[in-house]
């Protein structure tokens, strides 16, 4: 079988001819635009604590930190939607961590941990968990779903760096498509044996961090700031990788070194994000995106942006889902499903669909 | 060198490849054994001539009803939904110019799943509007939507594929929320059907398959030949006079359809409409495309109708729905495969 003369092959346009097109193409502007960024992401706190199926008023909001009176608004700001918060701010941040990651490793547009099959990897390792040793708690999900993370994202190197060409991007969607469906497949077959394993399993899935316990946030902060520091400091050698790997080579890095630290770095923020809230897709695929459009190629800035941006994606996605379907709730994972899949599409349907 | 075998009457003239009918015979054998085994296997053993006694009238009321009434039909369902699964993944892997595609990767089951599940979790399923008739409705759909979301001046391979990868996770996001919404045994029964199952199949599944196919194969056989013209590119294509996106959409609505009414006799069995073109293609060697589309039907056949029946013997009393049991022999296969396709280049 031939592929046509549809490839997309690699074609790096130089990295000034790039940073033109952003829209924030000084180093002021950028540092500028991050302060916007952080003043935004705290709006969406704030609204993320004062919106719901109670609206309260801001002044009240404060006043629960302030002065707190027992009333039902301070106990449910405090109790309920400030942990909620709390996981929405650091799931999201280290969603889009990863994305940026993956994408700057793989020098692909498309990766991202929902379709590529990593999560549902973790998911597989959790359903395991639960049905062969009979785990119930909720913290202990999180190492299974590390381990399962980590076994997916192996695989799938494995699998789609083979080959002419190592990963390109077709390559890299279609086999992590691939893997993904014979894990749900897997998963959904221990499900149909044992009732108890998808009571617990079902709510899990779907992904959100409306009654998480904080506890697990706690168990998973030592992995997802790892996971952070990586993808902070790695900036650099992901810009040199993006030049290609001969010319990363000439000039003096080790393209193993910086696959195996970023691959590490990866998992690390990935698996935490699926322990803490379950599988989320899209954000990972989004947030960097929208990055480079700020600030245009350079993975020194486009990561802090994507931590920043996947934060607010996913309070706003959170908070959408909490108006959107009255008296009910939308799960997280929904909203960011519902709003990330087209925005997927749309990449994928532009002409070009150039390695980054 | 093929060889093969002309046959003309007045108004009709085929070539036959003599390789794609021995392979032909080959198969239609070994599935009439395990349709044999099959019907004579279970709680209530039955002699295989005893089967086939009953078959042609002979036989006590008992043997009659399990033969006539269970297991006829459920292995029956069990063929006709794989040589459906076989074909529909051949034409989707020639279409996409791709051996990693399937309709499980590129949301066409997906969308049936979802119309399906949504049924069974939230709906009345002894309505106007039975589990069948939402997963071939789902399919269509999202076979169209997938149709007009990857449209740009023409359906490109590479372009329906990765489309067809975002409709799907889509879906499943879907498909998963569905599950939050309603009671555990409706959810558990979901489960069932969402992993495929040949369980309590009856007459009323085999018939409209039969009739659907009746109709389809005809139809997915005669479209082979420009099946076959669209491998060598679009260009080459048409310069053979092939209308290429005409040609595509009826391919592809083939495709669809037959995925939809295999779907919703049996739910999305995974991986079938993957893995019976892959063997047909292996065992048929240097054979054509449209020469494999038979072959891959009949391996489909094969293939479900003997996960049915590992699933129902090796598990005995309780048995496992066929799709878990394709899904665990398709796995490791699987893996190697798409190992293979990427070291080939032959994925893109």
């Amino acid at each position: 079988m031939t592929q046509g003369a549809v490839e997309p092959r690699a074609s790096t346009p130089p990295a000034t001819a790039r940073s033109r097109t952003a829209l924030l193409p000084s180093a002021r502007g950028r540092v500028l635009g991050l302060c916007a960024a952080l003043v935004a992401l705290l709006a969406c706190a704030v609204g993320s604590l004062a919106i719901g199926s109670l609206g309260i008023p801001i002044g009240e909001v404060l006043a629960a930190f302030t002065a707190f009176d027992d009333s039902d608004a301070h106990v449910i700001v405090t109790e309920l939607r400030l942990p909620r918060t709390l996981i929405g701010l650091v799931v999201g941040g280290a969603l889009g961590a990863a994305g940026a990651l993956m994408q700057g490793v793989t020098r692909n547009p498309l990766a991202e941990p929902g379709i590529l099959g990593i999560n549902a990897g973790a998911s597989f390792a959790v359903v395991l968990a639960i049905f062969v040793l009979g785990v119930s708690s909720v913290a202990l999900y999180a190492w299974f779903a590390l381990l399962g993370a980590g076994l997916a994202a192996l695989m799938l190197y494995a699998l789609a760096g083979a080959g002419r060409g190592g990963a390109t991007p077709i390559k890299l969607a279609l086999s992590g498509a691939v893997l993904n469906a014979l894990l749900v497949a897997l998963t959904s077959a221990v499900l149909t044996f044992d009732t108890e394993t998808l009571e617990q399993f079902r709510f899990w899935i779907v992904g959100s961090i409306a009654g998480r316990d904080t506890g697990v946030l706690l168990s998973v902060a030592p992995f997802l700031g790892a996971g952070l520091i990586i993808a902070l400091l790695a900036g650099r050698r992901l810009n040199a990788l993006a030049l290609g790997e001969d010319v990363a080579r000439s000039l003096g890095q080790s393209v193993g070194r910086t696959r195996a630290a970023s691959g590490a770095g990866f998992v690390l923020l990935a698996g935490g994000a699926v322990a803490a809230a379950g599988p989320i897709s899209f954000v990972g695929l989004t947030v960097p995106h929208v990055a480079r459009a700020l600030v245009g190629p350079d993975y020194r800035w486009i990561v802090p942006y994507s931590i920043v941006l996947g934060a607010i994606l996913l309070l706003i996605s959170d908070v959408l889902g909490r108006v959107a379907a009255p008296p009910g709730e939308l799960q997280v994972g929904i909203v960011t499903a519902i709003l990330g899949a087209p925005f997927f599409i749309w990449l994928v349907r532009r002409r070009r669909l150039a390695s980054l | 060198m093929t060889r093969r075998v002309t046959v003309r009457t007045q108004s009709i003239s085929l070539r036959l490849d003599m390789r794609v009918l021995g392979l032909l015979g080959a198969l239609g054998v070994a599935t009439l054994l395990a349709l044999t085994l099959s019907v004579g296997r279970g709680d209530f053993p039955i002699a295989p001539l005893e089967v086939l006694s009953t078959l042609t009238g002979a036989g006590d009321e008992a043997t009659r009803f399990v033969v006539l009434e269970l297991r006829l039909p459920r292995a029956l369902t069990a063929v006709l939904t794989g040589i459906a699964l076989g074909i529909a993944g051949a034409i989707f892997q020639d279409l996409a110019r791709n051996p990693l595609v399937s309709p499980d990767i590129i949301g066409i089951s997906a969308g049936a799943s979802f119309a399906a599940v949504s049924l069974i979790v939230l709906g009345d399923t002894s309505g106007v509007i039975s589990v069948p008739l939402a997963a071939l409705g789902g399919a269509i759909a999202a076979g169209v939507a997938l149709y007009l979301l990857a449209w740009r001046g023409g359906v490109q391979g590479y372009r329906l594929v990765l489309v067809g990868i975002g409709v799907a996770a889509l879906l499943h996001a879907g498909i998963d929320y569905v599950f939050t919404r309603g009671q555990i045994f409706q959810v558990a029964e979901a489960y069932v059907w969402l992993v495929g199952s040949l369980n309590a199949r009856g007459w009323e599944h085999v018939w409209p398959l039969a009739g659907a196919l009746a109709v389809l194969l005809p139809l997915a056989l005669a479209l082979g030949r420009q099946l076959e013209v669209l491998q060598l590119g679009d260009d080459v294509a048409r310069a053979l006079g092939i209308g290429v996106e005409r040609a595509r959409l009826a391919l592809l609505a083939v495709a669809v359809v037959l995925t939809g009414i295999a779907v919703s006799a049996a739910g999305p069995i995974a991986f079938v409409a993957f893995i019976a073109p892959h063997i047909a293609r292996r065992i048929c060697g240097t054979v054509s495309p449209s020469g494999v589309l038979p072959v891959a039907a009949a391996t489909g056949a094969l293939l479900v109708l003997s996960a049915d029946l590992i699933g129902r013997l090796a598990f005995a009393p309780n048995g496992v729905p066929v799709g878990i049991v394709t899904a665990i022999i398709a796995a490791p296969y699987f893996l190697l495969l798409l190992r293979r396709a990427n070291l080939l280049g032959a994925t893109g």
